[in-house]
């Protein structure tokens, strides 16, 4: 099948040749270039994913992968691309009021090296080290980042590996409490159709403690982006990480993102990942390793999705080892003609015993041309484990919307005010305040005024 | 201020209402009684435009307008309120906020300024103990966890804020304590004016020692069947609902 198939898809060359002129510019390490070619190899293999895929099952991608599209960070040479500099109208729409943060803005993957809100003369804490990928890639003191070629089923994983060229490397140093967070501002523009595939590594060193702020935003125009992002994050021993994801980015980005989180002894990592209406694409692909024992993984996510948009939220939290606890709560509200998907596995390993293992994810339909498909997917090879789950697909409470117009709230108004109710479950999760009223406002701005039921 | 006149109602096809007649008069506090089942409830909930409920005959006057003709936010904007018999829990939307934007709705549609944070403010406070309302319940999400009493107390702490022409309050002595029970009646009868008019269901006559109704009317199958004054709830305390159905009997052998 694939091989009658892909061929036909534009991009598919695109990539063949891009890989070409990366490994004859022999730039990369010995690592690296090994990582890339197994990587490469297993593509070919696997090529783009169809609905023939279990894990794509819902998600048909096909109608977006017939426009062409040209690779960004593959100039001649095979070198990285110069920074772009960022619309500011851009940036302006990821700033979130009143959040106290160091701002780093990556163009297209690219950062320009500039450190905002930081003060004296935008330095960082001294806890706190910010470099490109581009610049450590085949640096051997970031061998051991770089070098994982394997990534399962995860076609687009395999994608980014064999072409990436640039990204954020953060890493927070051993002990080291960053008491401001760092927000970090994704803009993604181009005058042509683009795939861009960041990579990014962030490292939490032992004990160290950090709060991370993502906004996507961009493809506000007529151009396509396919946005092929790869991010491995490192827990280490006893760390702490806060990470929030804002998707807000407009509908001509497509955008695959895969997560992968390390997680060693004792560490803790949170996600919230919001998705918001805009980008045609979203496939998120969150993957909590837990590596060592007593770990603790609270995964949050809202979607609220409109127009026709698709929105994928898989996630897998791999019980590996015994006494971790992980909690996952993902909601989401379905507007228009907009699909949604969520399959969430919990995979506990027999070594695991002790596991606490909860999942719930609920969903709001609003509209009835609007779908949802809800898969939990629970895994359990130990005996003695907490393991719970739930999924729930449900409207509007009319005994709640009857309730509220019974005292003179109009029905608009009212609709507006249960999805903010419902989404605030999630929202409340949020340990920033500025950025948990940002979140509200988008939710807010976002609920049309005409919700047809 | 309110006239109804020959109302049926049905719900999922199963006819309640079957030619109610009734006036309210500003100024009078009517108490309406009945066994359960009679059809009280669903008089509240056609009053106040509950969906399900289909009129199929009969007209409802509100201030000399179609009320059934509204829809169910315009009827609380015009003036009417229902304090339910079973209030709803809305986990995520504070009391505070869920008031302020009915107050907010209401005053645009009667083209009245919006009123600043500190006014509202002030009347909050000002009918907080009015009706004696726990400030800490102010703020939480709408009736979340409340027990049935604070429920019933949110109720008319709402009513408090919205000042309406016509209250209707559907059972809501029942699930309170005797002292929770004068804190009510107290409340109420303090927004009694000559301008409002109150709507009173009731099971027992017990709430109407501490209201005192001008009129008492007997809903049974969805008809009033007999009207008086305070002495009948009185007299129905005594006789109980029985009567009703040996007359019934009666009427139609
Ligand atoms: N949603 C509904 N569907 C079907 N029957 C209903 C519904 N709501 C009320 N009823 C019926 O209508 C009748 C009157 O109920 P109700 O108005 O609640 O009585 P009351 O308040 O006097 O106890 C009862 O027989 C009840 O079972
Ligand atoms: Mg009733």
């Amino acid at each position: 099948m694939s091989l009658i198939q892909e061929p036909a898809i534009p991009l598919y060359d695109a990539v063949v040749k891009g890989y070409h002129t990366l490994s004859t510019a022999g730039a990369d390490t010995e690592g690296v270039r090994r990582a890339r070619q197994s990587a490469f190899d297993q593509w070919r293999l696997l090529g783009f994913p169809s609905i023939k895929n279990e894990d794509w099952k819902y998600t048909n991608i096909t109608r977006y992968l017939k426009d062409e599209f040209a690779l960004d960070g593959l100039v001649a040479g095979g070198g990285p691309v110069a920074a772009v500099a960022a619309p500011a109208g851009l940036v302006k729409k990821a700033t979130i009021p009143g959040l106290d943060a160091f701002q780093v803005v990556l163009v297209n993957g690219v950062w320009d090296g500039k450190v905002h809100g930081a003060s004296p003369k935008g330095e960082l804490p001294k806890g706190i080290e910010l470099l490109k990928v581009s610049q450590v890639l085949n640096d051997p003191a970031f061998a051991g980042y770089f070098g994982n070629g394997k990534w399962g089923n995860q076609h687009f994983a395999y994608l980014n590996t064999a072409l990436f060229t640039d990204g954020l490397f953060i890493r927070v140093k051993d002990g080291a409490v960053i008491e401001k967070p760092l927000h970090v501002v994704h803009v993604f523009t181009a005058d042509r159709n683009l795939l861009i595939q960041p990579r990014h590594v962030w490292v939490a060193g032992r004990n160290a403690e950090a709060s991370v702020i993502e906004s996507i935003v961009g493809g506000e125009g007529d151009v396509k982006l396919w946005v092929n992002s790869l991010m491995e994050i490192f827990a280490q021993t006893d760390s702490k990480l806060d990470h929030v994801v804002l998707q807000t980015a407009g509908t001509g980005v497509r955008l695959v993102q895969h997560t992968t989180v390390r997680q060693q002894k004792q560490s803790l990592y949170n996600n919230y990942t919001f998705t918001l209406p805009g980008a045609e694409l979203v496939r998120n692909d969150l993957q909590a390793r837990l590596e060592e024992d007593h770990t603790e993984t609270h995964l949050y996510g809202l979607y609220l999705t409109a127009g026709g948009q698709l929105v994928d939220n898989h996630t897998l939290v791999d019980h590996q080892k015994p006494n971790c606890y992980s909690n996952e709560l993902y909601k989401g509200v379905l507007l228009e003609k907009s699909t949604g998907v969520f399959n969430g596995k919990v995979y506990v390993h027999q070594d695991a015993q002790k596991t606490n293992a909860f999942q719930q994810n609920n969903n709001l339909v609003i509209s009835k041309q609007a779908t949802i498909d809800s898969k939990p997917e629970l895994e359990i090879y130990a005996d003695d484990v907490k393991c719970s789950h739930g999924s729930t697909v449900g409207q509007f409470s009319e005994e709640a919307l009857f309730y509220l117009r019974a005292r003179g709230i109009g029905e608009d108004t009212a609709k507006a005010l249960l999805i903010n109710a419902f989404a605030f479950d999630v929202t409340e999760k949020l340990r920033n305040e500025a950025v948990e009223h940002f979140v509200n406002e988008l939710i807010s701005q976002h609920i049309p005024s005409q919700t047809q039921a | 201020m309110l006239i109804i006149k020959n109302l049926h109602a049905e719900v999922e096809g199963k006819q309640i209402l079957k030619g109610l007649n009734l006036t309210v008069n500003a100024g009078e506090v009517h108490a309406i009684m009945g066994p359960n089942g009679a059809g009280k409830s669903s008089l509240a909930s056609v009053l106040a435009g509950r969906e399900n409920y289909e009129v199929t005959e009969g007209e409802v006057w509100f201030e000399g307008k179609n009320l059934l003709e509204m829809a169910p936010e315009d009827r609380a904007r015009e003036g009417v309120f229902l304090a339910f018999q079973y209030p709803v829990e809305i986990p995520g939307v504070s009391n505070i906020n869920f008031l302020k934007t009915a107050i907010g709705e209401i005053r645009a549609y009667r083209n009245l300024p919006p009123l600043d944070a500190k006014a509202f403010l002030q009347l909050s406070k000002e009918k907080q103990k009015l009706v004696e309302f726990d400030a800490k319940l102010v703020n939480r999400s709408l009736n979340e966890g409340f027990s049935g009493g604070e429920k019933k107390r949110n109720e008319i702490f709402q009513l408090a804020m919205l000042e309406p022409l016509l209250s209707i309050l559907d059972e809501t002595d029942s699930g309170l304590d005797i002292d929770a029970l004068r804190i009510v009646s107290k409340g109420v009868n303090k927004l009694r004016s000559p301008k409002n008019a109150f709507l009173i269901i009731t099971h027992y006559q017990r709430l109407l020692e501490y209201i005192v109704p001008d009129f008492v009317h007997v809903l049974y199958d969805g008809r009033i069947v007999k009207s008086g004054t305070k002495e009948l709830a009185l007299e129905l305390e005594e006789k109980g609902y029985d009567w009703l159905k040996e007359k019934e009997e009666v009427g139609t052998n």
